[in-house]
């Protein structure tokens, strides 16, 4: 079992919808977020390109986060996602400086939170907030080690990339480019 | 793009009154559209279908005396709605329309923010006897109003079914999450209770909102019960393909059932039958053309004031081409006030953002900030109002459309006392 998550930059239009659907179904404060949607251009009027990408924790297979946590709160679940145990944080914040990605904020309430793929919801069968909501149905997520499930699938079809892959994380979450 | 005919398309966009001429080149779109054979063709566009859903039996309405098109006779020929900055024209006695109107009843619309020329609107306003809002939030015009009708929100009501054509005719129903707060009522409710309380009912012969939509429902193949589990319900097409057929004799609706590029009708009203070039104003020296436009996560300026959506943007800003701020000495972040050709300047800051993403003649906002309702407290004097700044509103002729796209704006960096006053 490998969970992943593929977002579809050609099809993302910045909406939004999944950062407030995350914030609604993990009750995130006002103000923080567990993702973001970023916009990136490039070129001169009126010759331009834009990015758009839905962003959060790249579940990484070599995750610093998890390597540098001094509690054993930031760990490795089923299928590879990366978790954090609320309960075993001390707020240091060691995994928030480690993170490539700066996928980590500080919860008010003294622990450091982030996205988890919605594990509640996979457990039910369910998809993460962000993939039911996407009114373009721009994110695919599901099990790598599965051929035939819609992650896999749209990632052999379809070029990839991952963000910062310099930095030796082995992400797992891949922009369709 | 003839290379690759039928399979191409010139998409006219959304919200195209821009310059006063907007249907002829609305027209244009559509002629072009028409010599690259892309009607009815795959990759071009498609014939829409939609669901029919029959209407409940209710008494003939009685025949108006008179009807908005009385307020300006002879003009808009073609305007299939009531034109908005024409019924504002036509409330300011001193136009002396045809008809002099007397009362509104607003449906959700912030017209102080939805209208352009805040001036003229507010002058209406002080010559009306009776404004009525159905709002769901205190908005400005609620503030100008003689009686508010609160409304829920739409995840507190029912809406009547969806049925908008699409590739397969659908059907959709909105329906409440959650129960109706602080007395307030949805739409049909409030109309249905006006309705009884002026001896009408029998124009509402569902009391209650779901019995009309199962009826409905019903006699469309569908259930409330239906709805309310699936939400959406798409249909095959029966009559017809989503594609003109080869051969297919195929009939407009038109005079002579073909596609016509010269109108005849436009001839015999005294209208270019063939869209003709028009050059629009350019901006004088300094100045740059005012464009407003949507941000995906808000719609128009009904969301500025919801929690959610201003954790997400709380305030729009002004885009500037990095050659003209540099011109200008305007740095990323830096707050400004805007300033038009007629002199009005923005009651609230907005920020600068330089980006490519914009013309040097032209800066970009998006509408719906700059509220100056202080009920609204998470966005009030948040960003600029486009509208405030729209003073100069060019009317297309023949359908009405307020074309906004006719306002020019400067920089201003510091307010004089002067202008903080008024």
């Amino acid at each position: 079992m490998r969970y992943a998550m593929a977002v579809d930059t050609r099809k993302c239009v910045g909406c939004s919808d999944c950062v407030v659907a995350c914030q609604t179904e993990n009750d995130v404060p006002h103000g923080f977020c567990r993702e973001w949607v970023v916009e990136v251009m490039n070129g001169t009027y009126p010759q331009l390109e834009i990015e758009i990408r839905s962003e959060r924790c790249n579940h990484c297979i070599n995750a610093p986060c998890v390597r540098c946590c001094p509690t054993g709160a930031s760990h490795f679940a089923e299928g590879g996602i990366v978790l954090l145990e609320h309960n075993k944080c001390i707020g240091c914040g060691a995994c928030m400086a480690s993170c490539p990605y700066d996928a980590r904020y500080p919860h008010p309430s003294g622990y450091v939170d982030k996205c988890t793929f919605c594990i509640h919801s996979i457990k039910s069968g369910l998809a993460p907030a962000c993939a039911a909501v996407c009114p373009t149905k721009c994110i695919y997520f599901g099990d790598l080690d599965d051929p035939n499930s819609n992650v896999s699938v749209v990632l052999k079809k379809r070029k990839s990339k991952t963000l910062i892959p310099e930095a030796g994380t082995k992400p797992q979450l891949y922009f369709l480019i | 793009m003839s290379d690759a005919s039928p399979a191409v398309l010139i998409h006219p966009g959304r919200h195209v009154t821009w310059y006063g001429d907007d249907t002829q080149r609305i027209r244009a779109i559509a002629i072009l559209n028409a010599l690259l054979g892309s009607w009815g063709r795959r990759g071009g566009f498609y014939r829409p279908a939609s669901h029919p859903l029959p209407s409940a039996k209710i008494p003939k309405y009685p025949e108006p005396k008179k009807t908005w098109t009385d307020a300006f006779p002879g003009k808009y020929p073609i305007a299939s709605s009531p034109v908005s900055n024409a019924i504002i024209d036509a409330s300011i006695p001193e136009n002396k329309p045809g008809l002099l109107i007397k009362g509104w009843i607003i449906n959700g619309t912030n017209l102080i923010s939805s209208i352009p020329d805040q001036a003229n609107t507010k002058k209406a306003i002080q010559n009306l006897d009776l404004i009525v809002t159905v709002d769901t939030m205190p908005m400005e015009i609620t503030g100008w109003a003689d009686v508010v009708l609160p409304e829920c929100t739409y995840l507190e009501r029912y809406d009547m079914v969806r049925a908008s054509p699409y590739r397969k005719p659908a059907i959709a129903l909105r329906m409440p999450a959650a129960e109706p707060k602080n007395n307030t009522r949805s739409g049909y409710n409030i109309a249905r209770g006006l309705a009884v309380k002026l001896g009408l009912e029998s124009y509402f012969p569902f009391e209650k909102q779901e019995e009309l939509l199962d009826w409905q429902l019903k006699q469309s193949g569908s259930s409330l019960e239906e709805m309310q589990h699936i939400g959406v319900k798409t249909y095959e097409r029966e009559a017809d393909d989503l594609y003109f057929a080869e051969n297919e004799n195929v009939v407009f609706s038109t005079d002579s059932g073909k596609i016509e590029l010269y109108s005849k009708y436009f001839e015999d009203a005294g209208y270019d039958p063939l869209p003709n070039y028009v050059a629009h104003e350019e901006p004088p020296e300094g100045f740059y053309r005012l464009i407003y436009g949507r941000a995906p996560m808000h719609t128009f300026g009904g969301t500025s004031n919801n929690p959610n959506l201003t954790d997400l943007m709380h305030e729009n800003s002004v885009w500037v081409n990095p050659k003209i701020s540099k011109e200008w000495g305007l740095s990323n972040g830096q707050y400004i006030w805007l300033k038009n050709q007629d002199g009005v300047i923005s009651d609230f800051k907005i920020k600068v953002r330089i980006t490519e993403r914009i013309r040097w003649d032209s800066i970009y906002m998006v509408h719906g900030f700059g509220h100056g309702q202080k009920q609204l407290k998470r966005c009030f004097g948040k960003g600029a109002s486009d509208t405030q700044l729209i003073t100069k509103v060019l009317i297309d002729p023949l359908m009405g459309g307020t074309g906004m796209r006719s306002n020019f704006v400067t920089f201003v960096t510091e307010k004089t006392e002067k202008e903080v006053a008024s």
